[in-house]
């Protein structure tokens, strides 16, 4: 399975450190915390994705995937607590504007 | 180009639409759309690198509970709320994303430039990301970090509901009457008193 430029694996680099880069685009450049937060689950995918393309090529065991399957679970926790804050920081202020989140500021 | 091939850059393509999308999109529900399509693309990825464990887990975890999640808690907090995406700090956080950007770039481009590797995938073992394969690593190398993970969902599960509870209780309402039918049953309690409320001055 070769590509006319360089070969499989590189190409799986590349598309998650695309993929890594727009989710800490969106994390950094997006004000609203729910866009932030899928930012996020999009960088996680990225790892994951490089985590699988790299045990597929190099590993002779499946660590690789057994690290994304605990990827995948630390990422629903961290998506269930974030929007719990989000809906709690919601009542507080009715914004999810995150600029909005300076009460210790004052 | 092979079939394996087109499939590579038809899912690559559908993953990168939808991560453009959820950086661009002004409306969140737009975004969880895009997050959806970004994960569906990457399950097909997962099938192409034999890793059919995780495509599943990905698309019961992820598309069926985060993006589900996701757009509940869009549909809770309502249409929103017109973010405007320009505040003070906006100038500041569109540079820092481009060096970010940047950096992201060149260190792909760098790992790109530094491996050098056979062209093919190799053959891959036929229980290669297998359900019992992974599920044996999971339970025999990997026992100790899942019941860990356990764990952690539960904490989890146990800090999401303590963050929205609300707090403290909300007011009791107590009639304002001596009557104690009404401060009781807070109206008619026989059959010939219904539709009409008890006199809010008890007859003495």
């Amino acid at each position: 399975m070769t590509l006319p430029i360089g070969n499989i694996l590189d190409h799986y680099t590349l598309l998650a450190g695309t993929l890594f880069a727009l989710g800490a685009v969106g994390f950094l450049v997006r004000r609203n915390m729910l866009i932030q937060l899928m930012s996020i689950e999009l960088m996680l995918n990225a790892v994951n994705l490089a985590l699988v393309a790299y045990n597929r090529v190099h590993g002779a065991d499946m660590n690789g995937q057994m690290f994304a399957f605990f990827v995948v679970a630390v990422a629903a926790a961290e998506v269930a607590v974030g929007l719990a804050i989000v809906v709690a920081f919601f009542r507080l202020k009715s914004t999810v504007h995150s600029d909005d989140a300076d009460t210790l500021r004052h | 180009m092979t079939a394996g091939i087109v499939f590579y850059l038809f899912c690559s393509l559908v993953a990168l639409i939808g991560a453009i999308t959820v950086v661009v999109a002004k409306n969140p529900i737009r975004a969880a759309v895009g997050l959806l399509t970004t994960i569906l693309g990457i399950a097909g990825l997962f099938l192409l690198l034999n890793a059919q464990f995780l495509a599943a887990i990905q698309l019961i975890v992820y598309a069926g509970a985060v993006v589900v999640l996701f757009i509940f808690v869009i549909m809770l907090l309502g249409p929103d709320p017109k973010v405007s995406e320009e505040g003070h700090r906006t100038r500041v956080a569109r540079g820092v994303g481009g060096v970010a950007a940047l950096l992201g770039m060149g260190a792909a481009l760098y790992a790109l430039g530094g491996s050098v590797q056979p062209a093919e995938l190799p053959p891959a073992r036929p229980e290669h990301g297998s359900v019992e394969a992974v599920g044996g690593l999971i339970f025999s190398a990997g026992l100790v970090p899942f019941e860990l993970v356990t764990a952690l969902l539960v904490v989890a599960i146990v800090g999401a509901i303590a963050l929205v509870r609300r707090q403290g209780r909300p007011p009791r309402r107590v009639p304002a009457t001596d009557n104690p039918t009404a401060r009781l049953f807070g109206g008619p309690v026989h059959p010939r008193d219904g539709g009409k409320p008890l006199p809010k001055e008890p007859v003495s």
